[in-house]
């Protein structure tokens, strides 16, 4: 019987030659992350342990990006803790000035090579499925099981294949396909299962635009989504690290729980209106929806391709008066190259604020909280009632030309609209 | 264990963003965390809910952050068990890893009512709704995580486990 990457990367993480969808298994990590949220409580139970080393510092990494730079005392201490504690065991750490979101940055130093299991603290690390990893969020104690043990334990999830064919229309990209694909099987439709994405439109699809869509199987409850690895996945890989890997592909015979084939040849841009990411609609199909802030950036969307959607988009035009468009690239690498190519001041001159890399409003940490009655189109991953400030705002998940769209245009809209 | 509780009922997908905002994410403190607890979804929870009281819910609780703040946070306000008809993986886990009871059982949910007091017995995975005497049986664990909730929860069982390893290294 074939086995799914999944199951072939479980199994060498455990040392077995296969595994079985449903069982238990202890498997070694190769990474393991955490952030300035969740790093302190996950040191606080290490050290409960009576361990004093980590299992191995070259193979722990801590990334201060949600509330950094600090937003208040408060979290000016939790980045400290994780600072001085990551400072004395020599793990990895990526300081901001340096660095900028986890889920970017880990990937752009070479830490995320196909066919490794990495857990992080932070629900996104199923990110690193686009790099043909078995990544998937933990929480703070399990983390510092991890890093004690460098072991963690997983339930083997069941597979579900996504087949995308088509023809993949222009201006149509990685957000747009995975919240389709939300839409259709729920927030809970890939629960305690990989999402192996696949198909002839996969195989075109720019890394970023995987990168998006593994970002959020966990949106769809999914405990990480998974690409195979191909001349693109390598040259990026390649590109940053000379550590050797060994990827993992699917057998043709292979188990799924279930397999969905999407059609991608009609679809259109999609936004997820308020409060899941399941509600998903065809941008144009929403009618005047006055809009008072645009986010654009985060793991899911501050990439340097992002950007340069958005600035195409926002060149030569104006953020709509009413709109506060906030942009934020997705790490210090991303800001650079932004820079270099111009699209900084694409957005500065557009009217829109552009800032340091940070988690910020994405998790409503800071730099744009909503107001009471407030709605916002964003090109994070969460529209969870109060997940960008009051519990009574409005966000509207989207791609970043449907983004950029939306801020010039005061409303919900599509490119198409600006025409 | 054997608890009984008067509920507090929830819907479908409660995410980790609704049982403790990032805003309150500055500490880790059960009772800071608890003062905060569902607020979005109920501001006055936090003060309604009674130390033993159990949260019965649809399906997917827990959804979305990986923050151990969210099962921290309702073990701190007093909440006892969670019953839902499904959990979020992420939320299972660090429920677990703390020490703080989950059940699923789908029926349940769907015939108790807010306000109905449970009786449970975590041990031998039996429910009784008292208002209607009926009796339900929860979804056992994997005996893998059956021996993380033995053992009091994640830490406890890894400190264990270290100090075993230490002991047959000096043997
Ligand atoms: S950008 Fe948002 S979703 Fe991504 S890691 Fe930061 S808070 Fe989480």
């Amino acid at each position: 019987m074939g086995l799914t990457m999944t199951e072939k990367i479980l199994a060498k993480g455990a040392g077995r030659d296969e595994v079985t969808p449903g069982e238990i298994v202890e498997v070694a990590v190769d990474l393991v992350m955490t952030n300035d949220v969740t790093a302190p409580l996950s040191i606080a139970e290490f050290k409960k342990t009576g361990l004093e080393q980590v299992f191995d510092p070259g193979k722990v990494v801590f990334v201060p990006d949600h509330f950094v730079p600090a937003k208040d005392i408060k979290a000016a201490e939790l980045a400290k803790i994780m600072r001085e504690f990551a400072h004395e065991q020599g793990t990895l750490y990526f300081e901001i000035g340096r660095a900028g979101i986890e889920h970017v940055v880990l990937p752009e130093n070479g830490l995320t090579k196909p066919g490794d299991i990495i857990v992080g603290a932070d629900s996104h690390t199923c990110t690193y499925g686009a790099f043909n990893c078995f990544s998937t969020g933990l929480g703070s104690t399990d983390i510092a099981a991890a890093m004690a043990l460098g072991t963690t334990w997983t339930r083997v999830p069941e597979s579900i294949k996504f087949v995308y064919y088509g023809t993949l229309p222009e201006g149509i990209g990685g957000k747009d396909l995975i919240l389709h694909t939300i839409g259709l099987i729920g927030v809970d439709g890939a629960l305690n299962s990989a999402m192996e994405f696949t198909g002839p439109v996969i195989d075109n699809l720019s890394m970023d635009g995987r990168i998006t869509m593994a970002n959020m199987a966990i949106e769809a409850g999914g405990d990480t989504g998974i690409f195979a690895c191909d001349d693109k996945t390598r040259a990026f890989v390649d590109a940053v690290t000379d550590k050797p890997y060994t990827a993992y592909d699917s057998d043709p015979d292979a188990t799924y729980a279930r397999i969905v084939e999407i059609d991608v040849t009609n679809l259109r841009p999609v936004v997820a209106l308020p409060h899941l990411p399941s509600n998903v609609h065809a941008a144009d199909d929403v009618d005047d929806m006055e809009i008072h802030q645009v986010v654009i950036g985060s793991c899911t969307n501050g990439r340097l391709s992002d950007l340069r959607e958005v600035a195409d988009v926002l060149r030569g035009r104006q953020i709509h008066p009413m709109v506060r468009c906030i942009i934020i690239p997705g790490s210090q690498e991303v800001a650079k190259q932004a820079h270099k190519e111009g699209l900084a001041d694409v957005f500065l001159e557009a009217g829109a604020i552009w800032s340091t890399s940070t988690c910020g409003p994405c998790l409503g940490g800071h730099m744009g909280i909503l107001a009471k009655g407030e709605r916002c189109v964003s090109t994070t991953n969460r529209n969870f009632r109060g997940r960008m400030g009051h519990r009574e705002a409005e966000i509207i998940l989207a791609g970043p030309q449907v983004a950029a769209a939306s801020a010039v245009l005061g409303k919900v809209a599509s490119p198409a609209a600006l025409d | 264990m054997q608890y009984r509780g008067r509920i507090w009922k929830f819907g479908d997908d409660i995410d980790t963003d609704v049982i403790i905002p990032a805003r309150h994410l500055l500490t880790h403190d059960p009772k800071e965390l608890a003062a905060h607890v569902m607020e979005d979804i109920d501001p006055e929870f936090s003060k309604k809910v009674q130390e033993g009281d159990i949260i019965v819910a649809g399906k997917n609780f827990g959804c979305g952050s990986s923050r151990e703040h969210a099962p921290i946070a309702i073990k701190g306000a007093g909440v006892a068990v969670v019953v839902a008809k499904s959990f979020a993986r992420i939320y299972y886990r660090n429920s677990i890893n703390i020490g703080l009871p989950l059940v699923e059982c789908p029926e349940l949910v769907d015939e108790a009512e807010d306000g109905d007091i449970l009786e449970i017995d975590t041990t031998e995975g039996a429910i009784i709704n008292t208002r209607t005497g009926k009796e339900y049986s929860a979804k056992p664990h994997a005996p893998y995580v059956q021996e993380i909730v033995n053992a009091g929860g994640l830490i406890e069982a890894v400190t264990a486990r270290v100090a075993a390893r230490k002991a047959s290294a000096t043997a």
